[in-house]
């Protein structure tokens, strides 16, 4: 697409889109968010990127292939479900580090395996969606 | 709510009944996205509706007060909606695969897997 | 304890992880390989385990059932789970030789690891949700797995196989919205007994008829199987195999399932379409692999003819038919598997697969056809091998029932079956090869038969073994085939267990 307007526009969108879709992906489990809405919106600000400029220069702003984000995020996802394992708990019970106190409520923030299954849910959904529409629009 | 839910769901399924006997492929394809949205539907209404009263828990709370929508077909629909997306993506490139090969969306016309059989033998 | 039941899903999860991420290298197939490896321990380690305790089952996340995730193995769940495992690994040995370059860096290897997870899964999990969840994860592997590595036949295959496939899976899907609908719950020990106290029993018919298609269609039964024979002789010679072995079997494995633990409200009905069915289902497809000239249709057809025996294990519902049945199902993966093995390399030695243009193996290749001989004559039931006690443990079942005409069928398939069997040992490995040449081991380097050769004479010794010392496997098959028919043990673990 060859729109002056829109390619202007789609760089401003774009960073806006993807600073939203991490916000959306640290603000997830205890408000609504989360891996997935967030990797969903990520991905779109990557298609938006690439119908301004073109899938292979979205590519080449992507660094790595769609594909192999999507398998790390895979991985990351059952790696952070595994982590139980060493705390004797079943599969993917999360486990929650409180910093500064022992509540939600009373904790400056926490460190969590919930966070690291919806990063690797996020590296998921963004891969999976971008190979799928790369695909498509490298066909066309 | 509930009978027009069944009746949409019963209307969807005829339409994609119709469209998937088409020897066309690619009505055969909107006819299975068509099904998918039924089939959720169906899992959304069997989880009973409750109207405006989504399951969200107040802030400072440990479980929703009073009587709140069923949470559980909503997860499943999720699910579903997600995994019909991924099936049903992979389907159309399929299909657009197939069409460039074999110049055809005819599945009567697909006969490579299966030739016709050499009946002068 | 949970962990046993998880490792042997995780571990195919994570060598698939790996193996895409090593696809462009010579590494990534020996990834695959010790992870087939690894996935076979940890599940002698379930096996172990389910031979000590008899039933055990897990809470994810700590959620108690009927809420969370169930895994649960019983005796039949972990004996597919080991004999997934064995096929995954015979697979992973086979595709050494078998797989080219170019496809191992689409992302073979992790397709297929994801494959077995998905096979893996569907095997353990207790709760039918999630059941779907694990077909998906199985189907979509199996979708890219059919198609990959191009060609117009692979691709007309694969359009009616997935067309097919996702239908099946719809039509499940909604049994299991309407089963929720009904019950409010779809933990599979819950639901026994929500299924049993439901008011509107009729309805609960209608839902069974419901998942009888569904998982028919995976199983390809009688009126439903038309996708199998037009995809399963187009892929690599090594995923025909697994999918032979494994594919329809979680089908057969989820109607075992439902029909013995939940949907046993009205057995005089359900199980009497079911016998129908399989008697059908037994005929058609012996009599479609009569037809066929190609090594591959005849044994696909041929997986139809045997699915109808386990169905009809099942459909008998006695302990000696679930017994058989579940013997059956275990047989039947090793023997197929192997039989696509053999038809792989049979293709590597004489060129095709198309009976009327190959021929003389037996004089090339000897040692394959011994190794042919074995599977091929299991299947067709010759004692001592495993196929005969199979055969037998079902004709038995139904002649104690008095179903005289059950047994006249399923022998009378039986004895067409060898029928098949000849034909392709006739056309294949006794007549001389229609070029006048003889087909020389030459054509493919030794490095690529002797991969191949290995998970054939592997699978092979495995049938002798099970054929001369049948003890063991019946009385496994006999605990397994009670559990099945009084399923208050798998019950209570479930429900009972606190994680």
């Amino acid at each position: 697409m060859n729109s002056i307007i829109f390619t202007a526009a789609a760089r401003l969108l774009v960073a806006l889109m993807f600073v939203f879709s991490l916000f959306m992906l640290l603000r997830g489990h205890h408000l609504p968010g989360g891996g997935f809405i967030g990797g969903l919106i990520g991905a779109v600000s990557f298609i938006v990127y690439s119908l301004a400029c073109g899938p292979a220069e979205a590519r080449k702003a992507l660094r790595i292939t769609p594909e192999v984000i999507a398998m790390l995020g895979l991985g990351i996802a059952l790696l952070a479900g595994m982590f139980s394992f060493f705390l004797g708990d079943p599969l993917f019970t999360g486990q929650w580090y409180w910093v500064g106190g022992d509540s939600y409520e009373t904790s400056a923030f926490s460190l969590n395996t919930v966070l690291v299954f919806d990063i690797g849910v996020y590296l998921v959904v963004l891969g999976g969606i971008l190979s799928l529409t790369y695909a498509f629009e490298e066909e066309t | 709510m509930e009978a027009l839910t069944a009746i949409v769901i019963g209307v969807l399924t005829a339409a994609s009944v119709y469209l998937m006997l088409a020897r066309n492929f690619m009505r055969f394809l909107f006819g299975l996205v068509l099904l998918s949205n039924a089939v959720n539907l169906t899992i959304f209404a069997s989880g009973r509706m409750t109207k405006g009263a989504p399951a969200l828990v107040p802030y400072g709370e440990d479980a929703p007060l009073g009587v709140v929508g069923n949470a559980l077909p909503q997860a499943l629909v999720l699910t579903a909606i997600v995994i019909g997306f991924g099936l049903l993506a992979f389907t159309l490139a399929l299909a657009f695969e197939g069409y460039r090969r074999m110049n055809s969306v005819d599945t009567d016309e697909m006969r490579f897997a299966e030739p016709k059989e050499d009946t002068t033998k | 304890m949970s962990w046993v039941l998880v490792m042997p899903i995780a571990v195919p999860f994570l060598t698939a992880v790996v193996a895409y991420l090593a696809r462009n290298y010579p590494a990534g197939r020996w990834i695959s390989l010790a992870g087939s490896v690894l996935s076979l321990v940890a599940s002698a380690v379930l096996m172990a385990a389910v031979l000590d305790q008899g039933v055990i089952a897990a809470q994810m996340s700590n959620w108690n059932a009927p809420f969370g995730i169930t895994l649960v193995a019983d005796y039949l769940a972990a004996v597919m789970v080991v004999i997934t495992a064995i096929t995954g690994l015979a697979t992973a040995i086979y595709a050494l030789g078998e797989i080219p370059e170019e496809t191992e860096s689409l992302g073979f290897y992790a397709l297929f690891q994801t494959l077995i997870a998905g096979v893996t899964g569907a095997f353990l999990t207790g709760d039918l949700f999630n059941l779907y969840v694990w077909f998906e994860v199985m189907l979509i592997a199996s979708f890219s797995l059919l198609v990959i590595g191009g060609g117009k036949d692979r691709l007309d295959a694969g359009i009616k196989y997935v067309a097919l496939n996702l239908v099946s899976t719809l039509v499940f899907l909604s049994g299991i919205g309407l089963l929720y609908g009904v019950t409010g719950t779809l933990n599979m020990a819950d639901l026994r007994e929500a299924v049993a106290n439901a008011e509107n029993q009729g309805l609960i018919t209608v839902i069974a008829m419901m998942f009888m298609v569904g998982f028919g269609v995976k199983a390809a039964v009688f009126p439903l199987f038309f996708w199998l024979p037009a995809s399963y002789h187009t892929p690599y010679f090594a995923i025909s195999a697994i999918f032979a072995g494994l594919l329809t079997k979680v089908g057969v494995y989820a109607l075992m399932r439902m029909f013995t633990l939940v949907f046993v409200g009205d057995v005089g009905f359900t199980h009497e379409i079911l016998i129908w069915v399989s008697l059908l289902t037994m005929f058609t497809g012996v009599i479609g692999a009569a037809a066929q000239t190609d090594f591959r249709k005849i044994l696909s057809f041929h997986i139809i003819s045997q699915i109808g025996y386990m169905t009809l294990g099942l459909a008998l519902f006695t302990p000696l038919a679930l017994m058989g049945g579940v013997f059956y199902l275990v047989h039947h993966i090793i023997v197929k598997a192997n039989l696509f093995f053999v038809a792989g390399l049979a293709k590597q030695y004489a060129g095709d697969t198309d009976l009327n243009r190959i021929g003389g193996l037996y004089k090339s290749a000897p040692l394959l056809a011994v190794l042919f001989i074995i599977p091929a004559f299991s299947l067709a039931g010759f004692p001592p091998l495993s196929g005969f006690w199979a055969k037998y443990l079902i004709v038995k079942a139904a002649i104690e029932l008095d179903a005289w005409f059950v047994a006249f069928v399923s022998l009378l398939v039986g004895l067409l079956t060898i029928f098949s069997m000849t034909k392709i040992w006739g056309m294949a490995f006794w007549k001389p090869h229609p070029e006048g040449y003889d087909p020389t081991p030459d054509r493919a380097p030794p490095k690529v038969t002797r991969a191949m050769i290995v998970p054939i004479a592997g699978l092979a010794a495995m049938t002798i073994v099970i054929g001369f010392y049948p003890e063991p496997f019946v009385q496994f098959a006999q605990t397994a085939a009670t559990q099945l028919l009084d399923p208050s043990d798998y019950v209570t673990t479930v429900l009972g267990v606190q994680p």
